[in-house]
């Protein structure tokens, strides 16, 4: 057998997934869409926040009652936490609920960008490890942070592509391979996919997997790019596999020059 | 005649998902989730920062001042 055609499992925390992408539950019109979205794309982990109950039941926000904890790995997120404190608040809510010890651990440092604030991160992410959470850390695509993060104990560390819900794509492909070729742990590009060849070019740099959210829950149908997706995902992870030709500046035949007719 | 302390309905004012609420004195956070219409089983809650463990919903009855968050999961990503 081809031994490009031999993928394992995504192995993160000690716990298998089949499918290497990871797609956010939120922006949706529907909760039908949602779920449709979700089985198209053949994500088995997608990520849930932690908000306030509406009280006044103006809005009915309640994602379980349409999500099956028992069909998708829940992985809450601390988005929305601007400090250390709030983001392993947040973690700790998440875990009361009773699923699992997992967290999407993401620290914003600005408002306007959406940008990591690694040095919070990292602080939090320490003190998540110390009480027993698998982090899962969002972070910029910075080398140095990346391997901290590593070393504080996350089970995952992962850089963006471009800024949250910018579907600017991967912009900086180089500091994703060097990344990836250093670090142990489960790399996953989280934000900044906009369509399904960002998924596959960040694929084909070699990380284990893609989260995404906003590239298909805002797309004109969300169904239909959860599919695209999920295809980007798989055919930018077997050319990264089946190893791709390499580069030049001039072209070569494809041909045979040989045997051309007088 | 007297007056007898359970004729009049004591209250306790509190704050809940930040917004204030006044509850019967006595009310325990089942009694809280039970007002608002809550299974207890859908909800995590928090009680002046610390988080409650459901067995501990029964026993912990609320006092004048605490802050009580209520928090499910939403969609996010």
């Amino acid at each position: 057998m081809n031994p490009a055609a031999v993928d394992g499992p995504l192995l993160i925390g000690g716990h298998e997934f089949e499918s290497r992408l990871i797609v956010g539950t939120g922006k949706y019109s529907s909760n039908e869409e949602m779920v449709g979205a979700l089985r198209a794309s053949g994500a088995e982990m997608v990520t849930v926040s932690v908000r306030r109950v509406d009280l006044d039941r103006t809005r009915s926000e309640a994602i379980l009652h349409h999500l099956d904890p028992n069909e998708f790995f829940l992985l809450a997120n601390t988005a929305g936490c601007y400090t250390a404190e709030d983001a392993v608040r947040y973690a700790r809510l998440a875990r009361a609920a009773g699923f699992n010890e997992w967290v999407k651990l993401e620290v914003i440092g600005d408002e306007k960008t959406l940008l990591p604030d690694v040095y919070a991160t990292l602080e939090a992410a320490k003190i998540l490890v110390d009480e027993g959470f698998k982090v899962m850390a969002y972070t910029n695509e910075d080398l140095i942070t990346a391997l901290r993060l590593e070393d504080a104990g996350c089970v995952a560390v992962m850089p963006l592509a471009s800024p949250i819900g910018s579907g600017l794509g991967l912009v900086n492909p180089y500091h994703i391979r060097e990344i990836k070729a250093r670090l142990q742990v489960p790399v996953i590009v989280d934000a900044g996919v906009g369509t399904a060849s960002d998924a596959c070019a960040t694929m084909e740099q070699g990380v284990d997997g893609v989260l995404m959210n906003t590239a298909i829950a805002a797309a004109d149908d969300p169904v239909s790019m959860a599919r695209a997706m999920r295809l980007g995902v798989q055919a930018g992870r077997l050319a990264y596999l089946a190893g791709r030709m390499p580069r030049r500046e001039i072209a070569v035949p494809s041909s045979p020059t040989r045997g051309m007719l007088d | 005649m007297s007056i007898s302390g359970s004729s009049i309905e004591r209250t306790v004012a509190l704050e809940v998902n930040g917004k204030p609420r006044r509850l019967p004195a006595g009310t325990s956070v089942t009694g809280l989730l039970e007002s608002v219409d809550l299974l207890p089983g859908t909800v995590v809650v928090e009680l002046n920062r610390t988080i409650l463990r459901r067995p501990q919903y029964d026993e912990a009855i609320l006092s004048d001042g605490d802050q009580i968050e209520i928090v499910h999961f939403v969609g996010g990503g």
